[in-house]
């Protein structure tokens, strides 16, 4: 048996795979481009295989959905400081993942008590894309709605999470919003701990 | 164009049109690695329309491609694209001159 293992070898991978500390995992930037390509390719596996648009919308948010989930194990990982008495409570203070994710805290909406919003100029995967009219008002962001479902779904606040444009005055592209509208045991717990 | 002007053309190893120049247009071209042609139409003696290509390219690798609901060889209806293009020929207005 041999004691190095040789150059070329599938030892010699598994080791160099293994180098590959936690630490420099934080710091590893993909490239924009490649993200947008794949991002694009999975909106057309999708395509293929729907009916219509909300199932399209359907699919892309359980996309996120997933990535979402395991998102929220990495930050928890990652997060030091916090303690866990913040995660109990909605209102006060703001949800750490959220800010984790968008350095923003949640903005209350107006109409309706259980509704909260992130609204954004552009989302990152929505650069690119420009949506046929005859789509309607489909929206990639979808998956970044999967993304945040998922993400408060993990943590014990399950809520109904979608992607809207709002129309911008003077801007020729619409801001995008992601619309939180959390479940009634959420409501009803945020009001037996306040 | 690009078959007819290869045939004509006096010198061996022609890949084709790059600069038509007549007497109240100048038509200039430019061709990508992948064969994919931009075409632009002047008045005659613009400058910068090279760089004005290239730029272009940029654009339709980046609003183009990058479109889920684009198919290739079909013509080109991305918002996106033409918004950007728009902003493009007027920001080079100035440089290139009327």
């Amino acid at each position: 048996m041999a004691d190095a293992p040789k150059k070329g070898t599938l030892r010699a991978a598994y080791r160099r795979a293994a180098d590959i500390k936690p630490r420099d995992a934080r710091t590893w930037q993909v490239s924009l481009n490649a993200f947008a390509f794949l991002f694009s390719e999975m909106v057309q596996y999708n395509q293929t295989r729907v009916d219509n648009i909300a199932e399209l919308e359907h699919r892309l948010e359980h996309a996120g959905y997933g990535v979402g989930l395991r998102m929220l194990e990495l930050l928890c990982h990652r997060e030091k400081k916090r303690s866990k008495a913040s995660w109990n409570s909605l209102i006060c203070p703001q949800h750490p993942m959220e800010i984790a994710l968008w350095k923003d805290s949640l903005e209350k909406g107006t109409e309706n008590e259980d509704e909260y919003m992130i609204s954004e100029k552009e989302l990152l995967v929505n650069r690119f894309i420009s949506v046929p009219k005859d789509m309607g008002a489909f929206n990639c962001g979808a998956y970044v709605a999967g993304i945040v479902k998922g993400v408060l779904d993990g943590s014990g606040f399950p809520a109904r999470v979608t992607a809207h444009f709002v129309p911008v005055e003077g801007q020729p592209r619409p801001r995008t919003t992601i619309l939180i509208k959390f479940s009634e045991e959420v409501l009803q717990r945020e009001a037996r701990l306040s | 164009m690009h078959a007819i002007s290869q045939q004509l053309s006096p010198t061996l190893g022609c890949y084709g049109i790059e600069l038509l120049e007549a007497d109240t247009f100048d038509l200039r071209c430019f061709q990508a690695l992948t064969g994919t042609k931009f075409f632009v139409v002047a008045e005659p003696g613009t400058q910068g329309l090279d760089s004005l290509l290239k730029n272009v390219y940029g654009l339709y690798v980046d609003y183009v491609l990058k479109n889920p609901f684009y198919e290739v060889e079909m013509p080109i209806r991305c918002e996106l694209f033409d918004l950007s293009l728009t902003q493009l020929i007027r920001k080079d207005k100035g440089v290139i001159g009327r």
